[in-house]
């Protein structure tokens, strides 16, 4: 059986087997080649980089050179059942119209974001004055492509303008380890370094 | 005296054809062409490799560009050359010939064996000329449509060409759907560009202009327009050819000389290099099929075909398709790929699209390209499996 990074086994653990996947930022494919393998899941893939995106064909996967904020709108509704974002929707141009995008054209959106209200995050600018680093924020200020940073309480304020209907949240810890906390209460907001959302249009 | 020297070039091309053991089908039914016109009946030369499995599911059909052949992978008869995607095609290759079918058929509108205008219009007993009807990327897709049904095969493994070749698997592909299992579109579009067609067009009017032309009717007079289609393929060879490529192939290095000669030689290896290109290319061109098959490509257009919807063309689409594009392309550039990349998009169809980084230009697809290899390789294996094929 194919390892998975944590975060991501906890998203394929998100998706229904045999279901309609797109991947958007699918890197070099790890996710969508576990789905296949392990839920037979009609997997497609998105990726900004060549490289990323010729080491997913080479492996046999469908994938296509593209971003979120230029190709999400060529899709047409309800085309996948999972529309999934991991790590990346904070360096869109767009977010907002990148999650309406992704709950427009698959049943659930199954985003992550790290969580800049993440203590050691907090702790980082108020103790040395100079942008925060952490194991999911390892640019510097000037190459960031994290330009649309957001707290878990952003996240979902976000989710709720949209009208969107959170139906699981898991918290993450540095390991990547699930917490038993409340996404919508103070702790979470604490002590996440990441939140993994499935969500869908509310009808 | 030597009787080779008697015959006319286009009848040492027809023997050499003949003589190469390429297959021909013949048949014997109208062809109703997209212009109306009908084709009493027509020839498709062709050539394949390896074997048909028993499930007859391990066919791959190749589609050559504007001036290739079905010599897809053995000696060309005219030339003597290697054929054009020997890198490609072969035993333990890419395109693994101990496990794939495949085949290459000329286009109608071609002259090396299938029907066009310099075979005998059997109306008239003299060669078609320009009595030829017009023919279109659709029309060569129904012509090897016939073939691929002679050797009894329902569906294609996968439909694979670049440039031109391209356009034909998207027409395979999207006429029909249910008998293309993969489609690989590379350096391609879906319709052509008006610099495309402002392209050809200097081309075609090159042969027009060559008083060896004849208004089409140069085999008459036992003449052939030379000239004309030499310049015609110069033209077109820079589109080919990367600035970059040109420019670290020849730079503005002189040709056998130490100064420049103040006068029209060529003076600089660049001229002497597309002076040879044209040269060798008339030796096994046919300059009315040039103009022929230039056209059919001008008036590509699948959009069109499908009330102006790209998107319509694929619609429902079972077919896996991998678009490839190179970065230095400027003929059929990386854009016109993406178009068709979302048009897929928008039905929701199963399409891969990888853009080659490479300084090669649209000629890439005929060189060795090793990330282009690679993903294709990744394709063709992915494809294989889902087939049953390994």
């Amino acid at each position: 059986m194919t390892t998975l990074r944590r975060d991501l086994r906890l998203i394929a653990d998100m998706v229904a087997p045999g279901s309609r996947v797109l991947d958007i930022g699918c890197a070099d494919g790890a996710l969508l080649a576990y789905l296949a393998a392990e839920k037979n899941v009609d997997g497609r893939g998105m990726e900004l980089s060549q490289a990323g995106v010729n080491a997913c064909v080479r492996s046999g996967l469908s994938v296509i050179q593209g971003d979120a904020d230029n190709d999400l709108p060529t899709y047409p509704a309800g085309a996948f059942d999972y529309a999934i974002l991991s790590q990346t929707l904070q360096a869109t141009r767009q977010p907002r119209q990148v999650l309406e995008s992704l709950t427009r054209i698959a049943r659930h959106a199954i985003v992550s974001v790290p969580n800049f209200g993440y203590w050691r995050v907090r702790l980082g600018l108020l103790a040395t004055g100079r942008m925060p680093h952490s194991s999911l924020l390892a640019h510097s200020w000037y190459d960031t492509p994290n330009i649309h940073l957001c707290t878990i309480r952003d996240f979902l304020g976000l989710a709720t303008d949209l009208g969107l209907v959170v139906e699981q949240a898991q918290m993450l810890d540095r390991d990547g380890q699930p917490w038993r906390v409340r996404a919508d209460g103070r702790a979470a907001n604490w002590l996440a370094e990441q939140g993994v959302f499935l969500l869908r249009r509310a009808n | 005296m030597n009787p080779l020297s008697e015959m006319s070039l286009s009848e040492t091309i027809r023997r050499a054809n003949e003589a190469a053991a390429g297959r021909t089908l013949v048949v014997d039914a109208p062809l109703t062409l997209e212009s109306g016109a009908v084709l009493a009946s027509y020839r498709v030369a062709y050539q394949t490799y390896g074997r048909l499995n028993a499930a007859k599911s391990n066919a791959i059909l190749v589609c050559h560009a504007l001036t290739g052949d079905q010599f897809v992978a053995d000696t060309h008869p005219i030339t003597g050359k290697p054929g054009w995607w020997t890198t490609l095609i072969g035993p333990g290759l890419l395109i693994d010939t101990e496990r794939y079918f495949v085949i290459c058929s000329n286009v109608l509108g071609g002259c090396l064996g299938t029907t066009g205008p310099k075979e005998i219009n059997p109306a008239t007993g003299q060669p078609w000329g320009l009595d030829f009807p017009i023919i279109t990327i659709g029309d060569m897709v129904a012509a090897q449509v016939k073939l691929v049904d002679h050797l009894g095969i329902d569906q294609l493994f996968c439909a694979i060409g670049g440039s031109m070749g391209g356009m034909q698997v998207l027409k395979w592909a999207t006429a029909h759907p249910d008998r293309v299992f993969a489609a690989v579109p590379i350096a391609t579009a879906s319709r052509h560009s008006a610099q495309n067609i402002a392209f050809h067009e200097v081309g075609r009017q090159a042969i027009m202009a060559d008083p060896d032309w004849c208004g089409g009717s140069y085999f008459l007079e036992d003449k052939r327009p030379e000239r004309g289609l030499a310049v015609a393929r110069m033209a077109a060879h820079i589109t080919y050819l990367s600035e970059v490529a040109l420019h670290r192939k020849f730079g503005r290095n002189l040709q056998d000389r130490k100064a420049i000669s103040y006068g029209f030689e060529a003076d600089f290896q660049v001229e002497s290099y597309l002076r040879h290109q044209g040269a060798s290319f008339v030796e096994r061109f046919d300059a009315n099929s040039y103009l022929y098959i230039t056209r059919a490509t001008d008036y590509f257009d699948l959009a069109a075909e499908h009330g102006g919807q790209l998107a319509e063309a694929f619609r429902g689409t079972p077919v896996r398709y991998c678009v490839i594009s190179f970065t230095s392309d400027w003929l059929y550039p990386t854009s016109e790929s993406r178009v068709i990349v979302h048009a897929l998009n928008a039905v929701a169809g199963n399409v891969s699209f990888v853009e080659i980084e490479t300084d090669a230009g649209h000629d890439a697809f005929l060189l060795d390209e090793p990330e282009f290899f690679a993903t294709l390789k990744g394709f063709i294996e992915g494809c294989a499996r889902h087939r049953g094929l390994i």
